[in-house]
C-alpha cells in the first residue's frame, strides 16, 4: 500500500479538484495519454455521483502495487441515502441521468476492477482500480 | 504484429500519403480502416490518440499548441467510447433475448399443438400463425367418445408474450376438462370461472367452442364475445354470419353462456377465425369481412386445408408479408 490522498466533495467544482488529483497521479504512475483521461472520466463520473445523490462525500486515491504491476485506486465513499437496487444501477441502460454510457456501469467499463457496496440510510463506498499495462 | 499495430500502422501511412496528395484514394482508405475499427472494436479516444501519435510521428517538431488541443479532442471522445460500448452489449443482450424468445416460441407451438381429427364426415383444415413469434391465438381438436368433434378457437386480447403465456394456462385448463361430455356452453362457463380467477383484469379472452356430432349432423356452439364466424350454405349458395351471444370470458365470474345449433348439409361449409383474418390492413385500411368471404369463395373447390393456406397466402401477401396480428382460420367442410 502506498500513500493516501483525498478531496473531499462538497461543491459542484470540488469535482473538478478530484479530477485535477486523479490525473496527476496517474500520470506520475505512468499511464497513457488515453488512459489517464479514461481515469479522470471515471473519478469525474463517481464524483458527480456523490455531488447529485448524497450531497457530500470523500474521493480518496491510493497507489497499489502487485506482484507485475502498479495502479490507481479511487475510493468514493459518500453517507447519503445508499442504493436500494445495485443490480439494477449497474445494469446498462438504466440511468437517472439518461442516455447511453453514463452511470456506474461506464465507471466499470474505463476501469479494470470495480467493486460497490451501499446501505439504504447508510451510504454507499465504491472501490475501483486500474492498472498500469 | 497484432490488428491493432497493423491499423496504427496504415494510419500513419495514410496519413502521410494524404497530406502529401490530398486525393480521393487515401480518403478511401480512411474509410476501410474506419470499417476495421469498428470491427476491432477500437474506441473514439483510441482513435484520436492514434491521430496524435502519427501527427507526432510525421511531424516530431508539431506546433505547441497543436498536440493540447488533441488531448482535448481525445478527452471528448471519451463518453462517446462509453456509449459505444454499452450499445454494444445491449446488442448482444438483445441477440440473446431474441433466441431465448425463438426457443420459447418453439416450446408454446409444441405445447399448443393439436392434431386435426380424421373424419369421414368432415374435411378439416387450419392454419394459425403468430404476427410475432408468440402466438396469441389458440385452436384445438378434441375427439369425443361417441365420434363427436370439439372445435375451440380463441383469441387473447393483446398479443405477444403475455398472450401466449395466457393461451397455455387456458390449454392445461380446457385439459382439466371432460370436455366431449359437456354442452358448449358449459364449456365456456367453466373457462370464464378459470380466467377470471387467474388472468390480469387487463386482459381477455374471446373463444367460439363449437361441437359437431356426426349422428345427427348438427352443429353446437357457443362463443365468449368472439369475431363471429361463417356458415356457407351450398343449397343456398351463400355465406351467412354465425350469430352467437356471449360475454367475453374473464369479465365476470357468474357469466353464463347460451348454447345454439345449425344443421350442416353435404358440402355446406363452417368457417371459423379470429380478428387477426379480418382486420387484416391494405395500407392504412381494414379490409371488409367480406373480402374475406370473396377470396374463400375464389378457393372453395378446394380441400379445406388448401383453401386456408390460400386464404392465407393472400392476405400475407397484401400485407407485405408482415401480419399485423396473430391469424387463426378454420374451414370444416361437410363432405358426406
Amino acid at each position: 500500500m502506498g500513500s493516501q490522498s483525498y478531496v473531499t466533495i462538497m461543491k459542484e467544482w470540488d469535482i473538478v479538484a478530484a479530477r485535477q488529483m486523479g490525473r496527476d497521479i496517474a500520470k506520475n504512475l505512468g499511464f497513457g495519454t488515453v488512459d489517464q483521461a479514461r481515469i479522470t472520466t471515471a473519478i469525474s463520473e463517481l464524483a458527480r455521483n456523490i455531488h447529485l445523490y448524497a450531497g457530500e462525500g470523500k474521493v480518496c486515491f491510493e497507489i497499489v502495487e502487485s506482484l507485475e504491476h502498479k495502479g490507481i485506486r479511487v475510493l468514493a465513499t459518500d453517507n447519503g441515502p445508499g442504493i436500494r437496487d445495485l443490480s439494477q444501477v449497474m445494469e446498462d441502460g438504466f440511468t437517472t441521468s439518461g442516455g447511453l454510457g453514463a452511470g456506474l456501469p461506464g465507471v466499470k467499463r474505463l476501469m479494470d476492477d470495480f467493486d460497490i457496496e451501499s446501505e439504504v440510510g447508510k451510504g454507499t463506498k465504491i472501490t475501483t482500480t486500474k492498472w498500469v499495462r | 504484429m497484432d490488428t491493432k499495430d497493423l491499423d496504427a500502422r496504415s494510419y500513419t501511412d495514410l496519413l502521410k500519403g494524404y497530406i502529401k496528395t490530398q486525393d480521393e484514394r487515401a480518403l478511401y482508405g480512411a474509410e476501410q480502416i474506419s470499417k476495421s475499427f469498428i470491427k476491432n472494436n477500437i474506441l473514439p479516444e483510441e482513435i484520436v490518440n492514434l491521430h496524435i501519435q502519427a501527427l507526432l510521428e510525421i511531424y516530431p517538431d508539431l506546433h505547441e499548441l497543436i498536440q493540447p488541443s488533441m488531448n482535448f479532442l481525445l478527452e471528448a471522445m471519451i463518453s462517446y467510447g462509453l456509449a459505444h460500448q454499452e450499445y454494444q452489449q445491449l446488442r448482444e443482450k438483445q441477440l440473446e433475448l431474441r433466441s431465448e424468445i425463438h426457443l420459447a416460441a418453439r416450446m408454446q407451438q409444441i405445447l399448443l399443438q393439436s392434431e386435426i381429427p380424421q373424419t369421414d364426415d368432415l374435411d378439416i383444415g387450419v392454419i394459425s400463425v403468430p404476427a410475432n413469434q408468440m402466438n396469441g391465438d389458440y385452436h384445438h381438436f378434441v375427439r369425443g367418445k361417441d365420434g363427436s368433434i370439439n372445435i375451440a378457437i380463441a383469441d387473447i386480447i393483446g398479443k405477444g408474450i403475455p398472450a401466449a403465456l395466457s393461451m397455455s394456462m387456458i390449454k392445461y385448463a380446457m385439459d382439466s376438462f371432460p370436455e366431449s361430455e359437456m354442452s358448449t356452453n358449459a364449456i365456456l362457463k367453466s373457462l370464464n370461472r378459470v380466467v377470471e380467477r387467474n388472468v390480469d383484469p387487463s386482459m381477455f379472452i374471446t373463444m367460439f367452442y363449437a361441437t359437431y356430432k356426426p349422428d345427427s349432423g348438427k352443429l353446437f356452439y357457443s362463443s365468449a364475445g368472439h369475431e363471429p364466424g361463417f356458415f356457407y350454405s351450398s343449397k343456398a349458395n351463400r355465406f351467412k354470419e354465425i350469430e352467437a351471444k356471449g360475454l367475453v370470458l374473464g369479465v365476470k365470474p357468474d357469466t353464463t353462456y347460451s348454447q345454439y345449433e345449425l344443421e350442416l348439409n353435404k358440402d355446406d361449409m363452417v368457417i371459423l377465425l379470429t380478428d387477426g383474418v379480418t382486420e387484416c390492413r391494405k395500407g392504412d385500411q381494414f379490409i371488409e369481412r367480406d373480402e374475406v368471404l370473396e377470396v374463400i369463395r375464389t378457393y372453395m373447390h378446394l380441400p379445406a386445408q388448401e383453401i386456408v393456406n390460400r386464404v392465407y397466402r393472400h392476405f400475407e401477401r397484401i400485407q407485405n408479408f408482415q401480419l399485423k396480428d396473430d391469424f387463426t382460420l378454420v374451414i370444416l367442410k361437410k363432405v358426406v
